[in-house]
């Protein structure tokens, strides 16, 4: 599904190499996991991934089901199929939640060669999947994350994610700032997304999130690289020992 | 310095265009001062102090300017909407394509129509309102306008009025000049939605006095046509009484100059006036809004929200004031101009102020001038929203809060359906 062979990231801005050759295979159909500690690089390869400005690969590559990812735009990145949940999902007044989704759709869609979803199929989509996540009406019809809780933020995330089907789905600590009953929530939504021909990472500091989305495979990320590859066990240790431990034992 | 033509050779030239300048009637004594007011001015020029970010030389140039008119198959805007057309082209009224002036719960005559009369309820308002609005800064093509006009519409609204009252500005000519000021009054407690549209001419000089009176409310949406080449000046003079209410939004599209000036006096207490403008230039385009808002009542609210999009080489310029005066306590007070630069060859020049003489007041002001936000641009193409139409998103985006002051839903649909026409054209 995804293959990252030996990437290497600076930033564009200033001479700073932030990942140092990240390997990695996420096979459609499995949950790897990312933890590590805080500036790690985890968020940069999520960016990196999807095709945000700012950064610089001068080594190594990454496929999206044998395509090459790196020469492509972000939005021909989200129509091949790749969804990044954003850590901040960002606030954009003057957008209306709906518009935003039905033009995302329908921009992929088109993108896609695919014919576009009429207004009320999509309106019968949107609430389907809305009411699973407890986003109700009014969620639906205010700007782009405007004024939505942590909480609220990170379930939209997930509306789009389950709305816009993507093959290879990124989250980058969808658990930070929710409660356990919206962790939850979030959690069935992924859930309820996993299939075989779907791969998902999962990007966390915590090992909570893992308790209700089971990974199949824990990588430990520390300065811009991996460097421990487990079971969920892998997972447990960190829960117990934190980093301090795996970290001395890699060093 | 270059050579600046003396302006009253000039401003001869436009006064001798004047035909009927020996009529008596109403508004005869009105006229003849405001050309004395503008005479003693002289035209604009561009060592005036709120004429250094505009040039005004196309506005007062004697030959009568060419624009092309804009072929389009619009829809007419506001076309799905209950409302008293009345319709100018080239400035002239036209009874063909306008609704029956009579027979609606509110009047509406014309200026042209009422020249001869004596007496007329509109003669404490016209020229008077922009008489007052001379000082503390110089307005002489408004004053031009009070003395030439020809036309323009007297709406007084007794009551509630169940319809908006439109003026529709067509053309016809390529090349000409419009004069036309319009005067309304709001009486106590009444209410009025007035609404204009169109391109007016190749060259526009346009005056619009409103009373409202004690309680009264004045909604007024403006768009201004999206004709390439077309000059364009306005006024607004308004003088609010207590616990009125006045709303002014204005849309501009195109147009190689428009300068849109407005001029409002709170003077009776717990009064409301909200002025707004939303701008998309695109090339040879610069937009100039220049308001003036006097607090002289106590507990009034006022707010100036005006943002601009500027791209291809076009530039903004925003000029606003709040002056509160001694007794006017309790002023709360906002002004916000914003311009979304979509290159490094647009401008926006701005020149916010602030006086104040009264010491309970809320008064806030703030300009910015940026560029797309990059993080907001990733997220939406990050969903797969190409990179233009993310832009054009954000774009409407940016300006929602000045469309927003808009008090009317199905005209805030109007107008950003509108815009959304305007981006999709020149998308890529
Ligand atoms: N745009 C940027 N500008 C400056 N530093 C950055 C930028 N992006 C990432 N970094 C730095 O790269 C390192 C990794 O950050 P990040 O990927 O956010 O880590 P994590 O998500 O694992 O906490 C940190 O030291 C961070 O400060
Ligand atoms: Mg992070």
């Amino acid at each position: 599904m995804l293959e990252i062979k030996n990437l290497h990231v600076s930033l564009e801005e200033e001479d700073k190499q932030i990942l140092k050759g990240v390997d990695l295979k996420v096979e459609a159909g499995k949950v790897h996991a990312i933890m590590g500690p805080n500036g790690s690089g985890k968020s940069t390869l999520s960016y990196v991934l999807s095709g945000k400005a700012g950064y610089q690969v001068t080594e190594g590559s990454v496929t999206l089901r044998g395509e090459e990812v790196l020469d492509l735009e972000p939005e021909e990145r989200a129509a091949a199929g790749l969804f990044l949940a954003f850590q901040y999902p960002v606030e954009i007044p003057g957008v209306g939640n709906m518009t935003f989704l039905r033009t995302a759709l329908n921009s992929q869609r088109k993108m896609r060669g695919e014919e576009e979803m009429s207004a009320a199929e999509f309106l019968r989509v949107v609430r389907e999947k809305a009411k699973s996540l407890k986003i109700d009406a009014d969620m639906l019809k205010r700007p782009v994350n405007v004024g939505f809780s942590g909480g609220e933020k990170k379930r939209n995330e997930i509306l789009q994610m389950a709305l816009l089907e993507p093959k290879m789905c990124i989250l980058d600590e969808t658990d930070s700032g929710l409660d356990v009953d919206a962790m939850k929530l979030v959690a069935r939504g992924v859930n309820a997304l996993r299939d075989e021909n779907r791969g998902f990472l999962v990007i966390t500091h915590y090992q909570r999130l893992l308790d209700h989305i089971a990974p199949d495979v824990v990588h430990i990320m520390a300065d811009g690289k991996i460097v421990k590859t487990g079971g969920p066990e892998l997972a447990l240790e960190v829960e117990t020992n934190g980093y301090s431990d795996i970290l001395a034992e890699v060093a | 310095m270059g050579f600046v033509e003396p302006n009253n050779a000039l401003l001869d030239l436009w006064l001798d265009r004047a035909e009927n300048q020996t009529d008596k009637g109403w508004s005869g004594q009105q006229r003849a001062d405001a050309r004395a007011r503008v005479q003693k001015m002289g035209l604009p020029n561009r060592r005036d102090e709120y004429w250094k970010y505009t040039r005004p030389d196309r506005l007062t140039e004697a030959a009568v300017p060419t624009a092309e008119l804009l072929s389009s198959e619009d829809q007419e805007i506001f076309s799905g909407f209950e409302q008293i057309k009345i319709v100018f082209v080239d400035g002239v009224f036209s009874p063909e394509l306008s609704d029956a002036l009579d027979g609606h719960d509110v009047s509406i005559e014309l200026l042209s129509q009422t020249r001869t009369q004596e007496g007329h309820w509109a003669s404490d308002i016209f020229g008077q309102l922009e008489a007052a609005g001379q000082s503390p800064v110089e307005r002489p093509l408004a004053a031009l306008n009070t003395a030439l006009a020809e036309d323009g519409v007297l709406v007084h609204a007794k009551g509630a009025t169940s319809k908006p009252v439109h003026l529709i500005y067509l053309r016809q000519n390529q090349s000409c000049d419009v004069m036309l000021h319009h005067v309304v009054k709001v009486d106590s407690g009444a209410s009025l939605s007035f609404l204009e549209s169109g391109a007016v001419g190749a060259r526009s000089n346009l005056v619009l006095e409103t009373d409202i009176e004690a309680a009264g409310s004045f909604h007024h949406v403006r768009i201004q046509g999206r004709d390439h080449q077309r000059l364009a000046s306005t006024h607004q003079f308004a003088r609010l009484r207590q616990e009125s209410t006045f709303k002014s939004f204005t849309l501009t599209a195109n147009g190689a100059l428009t300068r849109n000036e407005c001029v409002i006096e709170l003077l009776g207490d717990d009064g409301i006036a909200h002025v707004a403008g939303a701008c998309v230039g695109d090339g040879d385009f610069v937009h100039d809004d220049t308001v003036f808002v006097t607090h002289d009542a106590v507990g009034c609210e006022s707010r100036q929200v005006f943002k601009k999009v500027l791209r291809n080489g076009a530039t903004g310029v925003f000029q606003g004031k709040i002056l509160v005066k001694q007794d006017a306590q309790k002023t709360d007070g906002y002004q916000i101009s914003q311009s979304l630069l979509l290159d490094e060859d647009s401008q926006f020049l701005a020149k916010p102020e602030l006086e104040i003489y009264a010491d309970d007041v809320a008064c806030s002001h703030g300009s910015t001038s940026g560029a797309v936000d990059e993080d907001a641009l990733f997220y939406l193409r990050s969903r797969g929203v190409p990179k233009a139409l993310a832009t054009d998103m954000l774009t409407l985006s940016f300006l929602a809060e000045a469309v927003d002051e808009i008090d009317d839903a199905e005209l805030i649909n109007s107008v950003v359906e509108w815009l959304e026409g305007w981006l999709e054209r020149r998308r890529t």
